[in-house]
């Protein structure tokens, strides 16, 4: 018999070392997020993931499941407040959807729109960051940086190769790249490494196939956030390969 | 309903993209000329704004009368929403807000390549630009956003029936769009 914990009264079985988001993902219960990643070790900085767990909020990509918690998730209260995390990033970069070619496959607008945020409401910051076009088949716009951290996990941990670090403090933090001359031009990354995957939004882009798949097209176009989310997480199956907690969802 | 909601429209810093799809709204057009009236508005010709119930606008605010006319608008309006991309954080005319706007004007109408005797405008009746452009928000207070670049004809319209019903205004998949 697995331990469990109940999210928004649901029971979720957990594996020994799960977070709660792991365990719910697992389970077929989105918790909205976006600087987690499946594949890597939580950061915990976006705080899209945040939850109420015994009247306290945590962050769900780094608190450990155990057994009996009463953790909350799909509230207006946690909602209200994930749409201000979103506003913020969007007020905080240069995110003009309607020129960018990661609209409709970008985590941060899907996001947008899962949680109805239909406007900023911030003062815009309009950053001024340079384009790095200086390699043959990578372009990084840093205008659209939200600090993840995800290129530079993966470009040290998946492709061994340190391409990306993030600099400074507070709001003048920003992600470079680690090569004397800061241009990603002189340094060993290439088209198939983990980090040119793992973007959420449109800061490292594959030059020239920006709209090979037309806007309205795209993965998000399709299907919200919420639903694709839970395809992508490792679920838990029986030996048969169905899922035993997902009761309701495919 | 007894009296038919007054509605008015306008284009700022815009395309008019955000007023063609309106009025893409198509045959629709005529159930909802059931519920409202327009007031001022590019569709009617009028030049002022009287009281109305719902004012529109389209576009950031880059000039000085872009500030006049969204002002007139706050004044008249009950509710006022921010339609498309450029009213809601400056669009596309808000990417040159990291440029001096005196090298931007130097350059398109001074040192750029084939100006004969290049001038920049000054008649008096040119509104003056602001140095930078604005969300509307950033001016007056909004009191609803209708994202898209520009808002689909179906987003436009669910927007609007809803809020006429007494609705709180839902967009949901398909209709939000940033793009």
């Amino acid at each position: 018999m697995k331990e469990t914990f109940l999210l928004d009264g649901s029971t979720i079985p957990f594996e020994p070392g799960q977070t709660v988001i792991q365990a719910a993902l697992a389970a077929g219960h989105y918790i909205p997020h976006l600087c987690y990643h499946p594949e890597f070790k939580p950061h915990g900085s976006c705080k899209l993931c945040t939850v109420k767990i015994n009247g306290r909020t945590v962050a769900s990509c780094t608190m450990p499941a155990e057994a009996g918690l009463q953790v909350e998730s799909e509230i207006e209260e946690l909602n209200a407040l994930r749409r201000s995390l979103v506003q913020m990033l969007f007020a905080e970069g240069n995110h003009f959807c309607p020129s960018c070619e990661k609209s409709g496959n970008c985590l941060l607008q899907a996001l947008g729109y899962d949680l109805e945020v239909h406007a900023t409401g911030f003062r815009h910051l309009y950053p001024d960051r340079p384009l790095d076009a200086s390699h043959p088949d990578i372009l990084l716009d840093f205008n659209r940086c939200i600090l993840c951290e995800l290129c530079v996990r993966a470009s040290s941990e998946v492709d061994g190769k340190n391409v990306f670090a993030l600099s400074g403090r507070g709001i003048t933090k920003h992600l470079i790249v680690n090569a004397e001359s800061g241009k990603l031009s002189d340094t060993n990354i290439s088209l198939t490494d983990k980090a040119m995957q793992v973007c959420p939004v449109g800061v490292i882009l594959p030059k020239r196939v920006g709209f090979s798949v037309p806007i309205g097209e795209r993965r998000y176009d399709q299907r919200p956030i919420s639903a694709q989310a839970l395809d992508d997480a490792p679920r838990q199956t029986d030996a048969g390969g169905n899922c035993a907690a997902c009761e309701g969802t495919p | 309903m007894s009296k038919k909601l007054r509605v008015a429209t306008t284009s700022l810093a815009g395309c008019f993209g955000c007023h063609m799809s309106i009025l893409d709204i198509d045959e629709r057009l005529f159930p909802l000329l059931e519920l409202i009236e327009f007031d001022r508005s590019p569709l009617t010709d009028i030049k002022h704004c009287g009281p109305c119930d719902i004012g529109l606008v389209e576009g950031g605010v880059c000039n000085a009368e872009n500030v006049h006319v969204l002002h007139e608008f706050r004044k008249n309006c009950k509710i006022l929403i921010a339609i498309g991309a450029c009213a809601i954080n400056g669009g596309l005319p808000a990417q040159r807000n990291h440029l001096d706007l005196g090298s931007c004007l130097t350059e398109v109408y001074l040192t750029e390549p084939g100006l004969m005797h290049g001038h920049i405008p000054n008649d008096p009746e040119l509104p003056l630009p602001l140095d930078k452009v604005h969300p509307l928000h950033e001016v007056v207070k909004i009191d609803y956003f209708i994202p898209g670049c520009p808002p689909s004809a179906d987003a436009i319209w669910k927007f609007l029936t809803d809020l006429i019903a007494g609705k709180t205004p839902e967009l949901g998949h398909g209709l939000i769009k940033y793009d």
